[in-house]
Order: structure tokens, then C-alpha cells, then sequence
């Protein structure tokens, strides 16, 4: 790992992934949609408002695969002082925060028709909504520093404080009764849900993960393209 | 002990504590984080009159009485059941053998619903594996027909 905190070989790497990750996400995410959106049944119950949990259970996974992302590098960036790690959190929050505004935008078009309201203040959907402002929260406090380190400090630790707030969304639906239904695929008794409708969850679901390493593959590489360019503009100041 | 050893200790020890204070704060105001009360909640509980709250439960098979925009049904938990009165729209997955939830006042043994929103379960199939599991006699969810 060690190996990868050096800023040049760090975006040789992503450099490298990024078309891989680009081409798979693209083609995933092409079948995924075409899959769940057309060539899937509609559901004994909930017809074809279903289709709208091909879009919106994998972004809830994504939103909380981001923040544990986002948390570890951040306490990698705390404890080894790589300053790779810092621009990796950094680069995360925004897409984890697309992903987690996705998934209560779409959660909310699905409540609406299903369960009779838009929102409700249960467990699951108040816990997503902290996690959207602790990505928010991150990236102000990130910015809020004009000694850019320190700020990166400060966000470090909220990012890390916030970790605590991921168990607890996974967990809501089975800890608290809540409107919202347990998890359907990741339980213990294997997934709930029929495989011509698991088929194109899990298509999105690598779409989704590989559109993410696209696009932190692009942002890391910008992040320290724009440190080198500060770093030269000081020089010639 | 090299400095990164110490930050990565302090940084466990942090995280061993903030856990410990999140799960002693969430088993305090477990009361406040349920949506729902079941109806054998209700039954042990003293309730005010004007006191809001929010039951769940399944719709008893055979129990609602519809006349005009006033409904009547039984919410049961298998052990305890609740009359419920509401007037207005019910929401699409409202069925019998629904599970449901409804928020309103519980007075007199009448739970005088205000809003009642529908459940829905974890279980995702096409309609033609529900006809098959029916045909076959291995349906025993008691949600949905």
C-alpha cells in the first residue's frame, strides 16, 4: 500500500484504471438499465413501480460505500500522513454525495406511490439523511480553512466521528421498527428477491461502483494536477 | 513508540469510544427511534387520549368495513389486535393482510387513525412465480393476495 502513497505513481495507477473503469461502468450500466427498466417482470405487488429500485438501492449502497471509503482514507490520511489519502476522501465526497442525494430522491418518488407519503422521520430514512449532511458538512469544513492542511485535518476527523453513522443505517431496519422494509439481498438467509430481479440490481450495482472509480480516477488526477500548478505559481510568485 | 503508532492508537482508542457513546445514546432513546408500536406495545402501555402515536401491524383477513370514505379494520400482531377507524384515502398496497402503518389517537379500545400508510416487505417476485407458489400450495406469507 505504502507504495501507492507516492503522488506519481498514485496517478499512474488511476490513470491506468480509469478507461478500464469507464468502459465497465458504461457497459454495465447500459445493461443494468435496459434489464431493469425493459426486460424485467413487474412485481406481484408493487407492479412496475419496482423498476425504480434498480436505480435506488445500489446508490444507497453507493452512498455508504463512499462514506466507509471516504472514513478510512481519511484515517489513513490521519495516522501515516500519506498526502494521497487526503486528495482520495477528498475526491469521494461529492460523488458519495450525489449517490446519497439519488437515493433519497428516488426512495421518496418510490415511497410516495407505495407507502401512501414522500417522507417519514424513521430510523433508515433519518439516518440517510444525516449521511447526506455529514458529506455536505465534510466538504464545508474541507473548504473552510484558508491553511488548506488544517482543513484537511478538520474534515479527517468529522469524516471518521461520522463512520459511526453507517452501522447504524445498515442495521435501522432490524435494530427499530421502521416504514422502511429490511435488506432484501445482503441478510443472512440469502437474498429475498427473485433472480430475474437480482440479475439487473447487481448489473447497477458494479455500474454504479465502476462509474465511481471512474470518476475518483478523474478527480485525484485533477486534485494533484491543480497541487502542482499551485506549487508552480508560488515558485514564480 | 514511533509517533504513527501513537496517532494510529489514539485514533482506535477514539473510535472504541465514540461507538461506545453512539450505542449507549441509541439503547436510551430507543423509545423515541421506533416508527410504530405493535398493538401488544399498546396493550401494556398507558396512552393519554390526546396523545399521538403510530401503530403497525397487519390488516386482519375479513375485517374491513368500508362505507363511503369511512373505513374500518383490525390491526393485529397475532397476539393482540386494534380497532381502527379512518377516514380518507388509503394508499395502493392497502389490502387485507397488509401490513400497515397508522398514526392517530387510541381511545376507548378505537385507534382514530389520521394518516395510514402501507408496509411493504422485503420480498421482490414477478407475479407468474407468486401464481406457481399459490398452485403449488408453498405460499405462506400472510402479506398480499
Amino acid at each position: 500500500m505504502h507504495r501507492f502513497a507516492n503522488p506519481t505513481r498514485f496517478v499512474a495507477l488511476a490513470r491506468a484504471v480509469q478507461p478500464w473503469a469507464m468502459t465497465i461502468a458504461l457497459a454495465t450500466l447500459f445493461a443494468g438499465l435496459w434489464f431493469g427498466l425493459l426486460a424485467s417482470p413487474p412485481d406481484y405487488q408493487q407492479g412496475e413501480t419496482v423498476r425504480i429500485m434498480y436505480v435506488h438501492v445500489p446508490a444507497a449502497w453507493m452512498a455508504m460505500f463512499c462514506y466507509t471509503g471516504m472514513a478510512g482514507a481519511s484515517a489513513v490520511a490521519l495516522v501515516w500522513k500519506h498526502a494521497v489519502a487526503h486528495v482520495t476522501a477528498r475526491a469521494t465526497a461529492p460523488i458519495g454525495a450525489a449517490f446519497t442525494f439519488l437515493a433519497l430522491v428516488t426512495g421518496s418518488l418510490w415511497g410516495k406511490p407505495m407507502w401512501g407519503t414522500w417522507w417519514v422521520w424513521d430510523a433508515r430514512l433519518t439516518s440517510v439523511l444525516i449521511l447526506f449532511f455529514l458529506y455536505l458538512g465534510y466538504m464545508a469544513l474541507e473548504n473552510a480553512f484558508d491553511d488548506r492542511a488544517r482543513g484537511q485535518r478538520a474534515a479527517a476527523i468529522l469524516a471518521i466521528v461520522g463512520a459511526v453513522n453507517v452501522p447504524i443505517i445498515k442495521f435501522s431496519v432490524d435494530w427499530w421498527n421502521t416504514l422502511h422494509q429490511p435488506a432484501s439481498v445482503v441478510r443472512l438467509d440469502g437474498p429475498s428477491i427473485h433472480p430475474s430481479m437480482l440479475t439487473p440490481l447487481i448489473l447497477m450495482a458494479v455500474g454504479y461502483t465502476a462509474f465511481y472509480i471512474w470518476v475518483l480516477c478523474l478527480r485525484v488526477r485533477a486534485d494533484i494536477n491543480m497541487s502542482k500548478v499551485r506549487a508552480l505559481k508560488l515558485r514564480n510568485a | 513508540m514511533k509517533p504513527k503508532h501513537q496517532r494510529l492508537a489514539l485514533l482506535g482508542l477514539g473510535v472504541l469510544v465514540l461507538g461506545a457513546a453512539a450505542a449507549l445514546v441509541l439503547t436510551a432513546f430507543e423509545d423515541n427511534l421506533v416508527f410504530f408500536h405493535s398493538p401488544t406495545e399498546l396493550a401494556t402501555k398507558e396512552v393519554s387520549p390526546q396523545q399521538r402515536l403510530r401503530i403497525g401491524g397487519l390488516v386482519q383477513d375479513g375485517s374491513l368495513v368500508k362505507s363511503g370514505s369511512d373505513v374500518r379494520f383490525v390491526v393485529t400482531d397475532g397476539a393482540h389486535s386494534i380497532n381502527v377507524a379512518y377516514r380518507g384515502l388509503l394508499p395502493d398496497l392497502f389490502r387485507e393482510g397488509q401490513g400497515i402503518v397508522a398514526e392517530g389517537t387510541f381511545q376507548n379500545g378505537t385507534f382514530t387513525a389520521r394518516e395510514v400508510l402501507a408496509k411493504h416487505d422485503e420480498n421482490y417476485m414477478p407475479p407468474e412465480v407468486v401464481d406457481a407458489l399459490k398452485k403449488s400450495g408453498e405460499w405462506q406469507r400472510s402479506g398480499g393476495k
